[in-house]
């Protein structure tokens, strides 16, 4: 009977996790690209994301959109707009840095705090409401768990994304010349690749992922000049524990950090989960400092 | 050799004592006789600016309104503006350079309690006296602060008299991981187990915590009949969203938030909080001729767009409070100003509010109110009689092991 009872709440659970998983996997994608394969300890991660978030928030209080679609806008738009900032800043400040991680974690803080303190000054200090479409609202129930819809839809907006990166690494030529130059960017480099090109697109697509999870995560929490900082720690974990550059290893930490919290918070009580997921991390990259998956290269560095 | 350190000795001394002289002028009074400064020490940054700058706005408002009004016993009132910057050693730092290098005669300021209790040693060892504006958890009563916020009995005690009242016995308790919510709930546990109340349940989530699924499936599926919410900041944002998701609204469950006020419902979405309730001891609404000028002129200040909130008004009143004390008092001198708060009494915003002078807190009428679809919070109930602060709870049977 107690193992019954165990077995499903664990159960009941697992929804939990995966919708845990998919927003820290919508946080960290971008992170996957700037920090995970170009090796920019990119601080600002979690105010492009902030930047994402406003973008919502702009289509329909600036723009006036009605709720019912404006979300759906807001994930293009947001998308251009932080992967054109990235691209300016990858392009005026952090591409002057490159080689110097210390320093360019330092410049990227700064970068994070400057467009804080923006968003303040534009948007005022208190946080701003973005309202979910009307059709996100309820949910279903399915064997007696209950689905909320918003978190269906950011599990399907994350799968999304994945499928489309993947699509986009393995199949275009902008793609694999992407993987060429993190494989081996010398070698990438004299067969006529130019990476400083390539560089600025990794930038602008990390960058523009950062805006998509900004938009989603206006579902499911608040929208202020602060709301990246909630999210910039889970993401690097996740890039981590993933493997620098894998993202594989993105969606498999994902959905692994996501189901864990999930399983231990209802004995344990928030507070604690945090510190067992923490503890496990810890104890995972004693064993496995290099993450889940590693790029197979052949530089020696 | 000698000399020369003699000298320096001399000089070391001339400037001690100089510096004592100057020490001295500025800690009771102005050296200039047309204004007295006061000191303002609120968070402009980091992630409690949110809240204290909505606070710092009123208290310079009520600065600009005495000032236009002839100032305090004939001077004007000199602001001297420090950011606390969301970190208490910071608050203790700014604190004494505002009472040592600045002189001020008072500080208004402060939020959080940690800020709050960083800077209490700095006021007892320079005697110098802090206006605090916000409800807390009780259980403190410095000489040197004068709490215009609700104490414990003022805000959660009536609140859950309010619940017991509307038949809600089933209480799930839902707070930030810090002393605030920590001990607001040893209170609430203690109060349910003497009036045959039960609490379902009690979880704690780290401050800015963002992932309220387990909590609000776990409330949608319990048998609670009412939530209890003791969560600070950005988190509230979040939980509200996350349990109407789950299905939860206002008729089955509702919850009483503490720590949600006008300011904030903006930020969670009116669409998600509408119907909920919320505990406070004034709401931009509330019914007095006080609070019609207050609303109106603050609004002329600062934007037709702005909401006026409880510790807004708090820190409002505590400028007007002050200002009476030091005219009883007729000196800005801290141990006069200090005798003479007992019995001070405002037609403030709020009510009519009193100073305790033994605990140097404030009665203050109780509030319930019920969040509306257009954002303003609308009172359900009232205490009637302004309740008289009792910090430490000795009014209480049933808090006495608290």
């Amino acid at each position: 009977m107690r193992t019954v009872d165990t077995i499903n709440q664990l159960l009941a659970q697992l929804p939990v996790g995966l919708s845990i998983g998919a927003v820290l996997l919508l946080a960290a994608l971008g992170l996957n690209f700037t920090f995970g394969q170009m090796g920019v300890i990119n601080m600002a991660h979690g105010e492009l994301i902030m930047v994402g978030a406003y973008t919502a928030f702009v289509a329909q209080a600036w723009v006036g959109l009605p709720s019912s679609y404006a979300l759906l806008v807001a994930l293009p738009a947001a998308f251009a707009v932080t992967g054109l900032l990235g691209l300016a800043l990858e392009a005026g400040l952090i591409r002057h840095f490159y080689g110097r991680p210390l320093d360019t974690l330092l410049l990227t803080f700064g970068i994070g705090l400057v467009l804080q303190q923006l968003a303040r000054d534009v948007f005022g200090a208190p946080n701003v409401s973005v309202p979910a479409p009307p059709w996100l609202a309820g949910g279903l129930t399915v064997a007696g768990m209950h689905l909320p819809y918003a978190r269906l839809f950011i599990l399907a907006l994350a799968a999304a994304c994945v499928a489309a990166t993947a699509y986009y690494l393995s199949r275009s030529r902008s793609g694999r010349r992407m993987r060429a130059v993190i494989h081996n960017r010398d070698l990438a480099a004299v067969s006529g690749i130019a990476v400083r090109r390539v560089d600025a697109a990794t930038f602008f697509l990390g960058s523009g992922l950062a805006g998509v999870a900004g938009v989603a995560l206006t579902l499911i929490g608040p929208t202020g000049p602060t709301t990246g900082t909630n999210y910039i720690v889970d993401a690097f974990l996740v890039v981590v524990v993933g493997g620098l550059g894998q993202l594989r290893g993105t969606v498999l930490a994902a959905f692994a950090l996501g189901l864990l919290n999930a399983m231990v918070e209802p004995w344990s009580g928030a507070s604690l989960a945090k510190v067992v997921v923490f503890a496990a991390i810890i104890v995972f990259l004693q064993l496995r400092p290099q993450g889940m998956f590693t790029v197979r290269t052949r530089a020696l560095t | 050799m000698i000399t020369v350190r003699r000298g320096g000795v001399a000089v070391s001394l001339l400037a001690a004592a100089a510096l004592m002289l100057s020490g001295c002028s500025g800690g009771t009074a102005d050296d200039s006789e047309d204004t007295v400064k006061v000191g303002m020490l609120h968070s402009l940054s980091g992630t409690m600016a949110i809240s204290e700058v909505t606070v710092r706005d009123a208290v310079k408002l009520a600065i600009d309104e005495i000032n236009a009004d002839g100032g305090v016993l004939g001077r004007q009132i000199e602001p001297i503006e420090e950011d606390g910057a969301s970190e208490p050693a910071v608050f203790a730092e700014k604190a004494e350079k505002l009472l040592q290098s600045d002189g001020v005669a008072t500080v208004f300021g402060g939020w959080t309690s940690a800020s709050r209790q960083a800077m209490l040693p700095v006021f007892e060892g320079n005697n110098g006296l802090l206006w605090y504006p916000v409800q807390y958890e009780g259980l403190e009563s410095s000489p040197n602060i004068v709490y215009t916020g609700a104490t414990t009995n003022q805000q959660i005690i009536p609140a859950l008299d309010y619940l017991r009242e509307q038949g809600y016995t089933k209480l799930y308790l839902v707070g930030s991981d810090y002393v605030f919510p920590r001990t607001a709930n040893q209170i609430i546990t203690a109060y349910a187990k003497a009036h045959d109340m039960e609490i379902v349940a009690e979880e704690y989530t780290p401050l800015g915590h963002t992932e309220y699924s387990t909590i609000a499936n776990a409330i949608a599926s319990s048998d609670a009949d009412a939530v209890f919410n003791t969560l600070n900041g950005d988190s509230n944002v979040s939980f509200f969203q996350q349990l109407r998701s789950a299905g939860v609204g206002p008729e089955d469950v509702p919850v009483l938030s503490v720590s949600v006020a006008e300011e904030e419902v903006g930020g969670i979405g009116t669409d998600n909080i509408a119907g909920h309730l919320v505990a406070w001891n004034y709401y931009q609404t509330t019914d007095t001729p006080a609070n019609a000028e207050f609303v109106a002129a603050f609004q002329e200040a600062y934007g037709e767009d702005r909401v006026t909130s409880d510790p807004m008004q708090s820190a409002y009143n505590a400028v007007y409070l002050w200002k009476a004390a030091v005219e009883k008092a007729g000196s800005f001198e801290v141990d006069a100003v200090r005798e003479a708060l007992d019995g001070i009494t405002l037609d403030a915003p709020e009510g009519t509010i009193t100073i305790d002078g033994a605990t140097q807190h404030v009665y203050k009428i109780a509030r319930i109110g019920q969040i509306g679809e257009d954002g303003l919070i609308t009172e359900v109930w009232n205490s009637g009689e302004p309740i008289k602060p009792d910090p430490y709870l000795e009014g209480y049977d049933w808090a006495a092991d608290l």
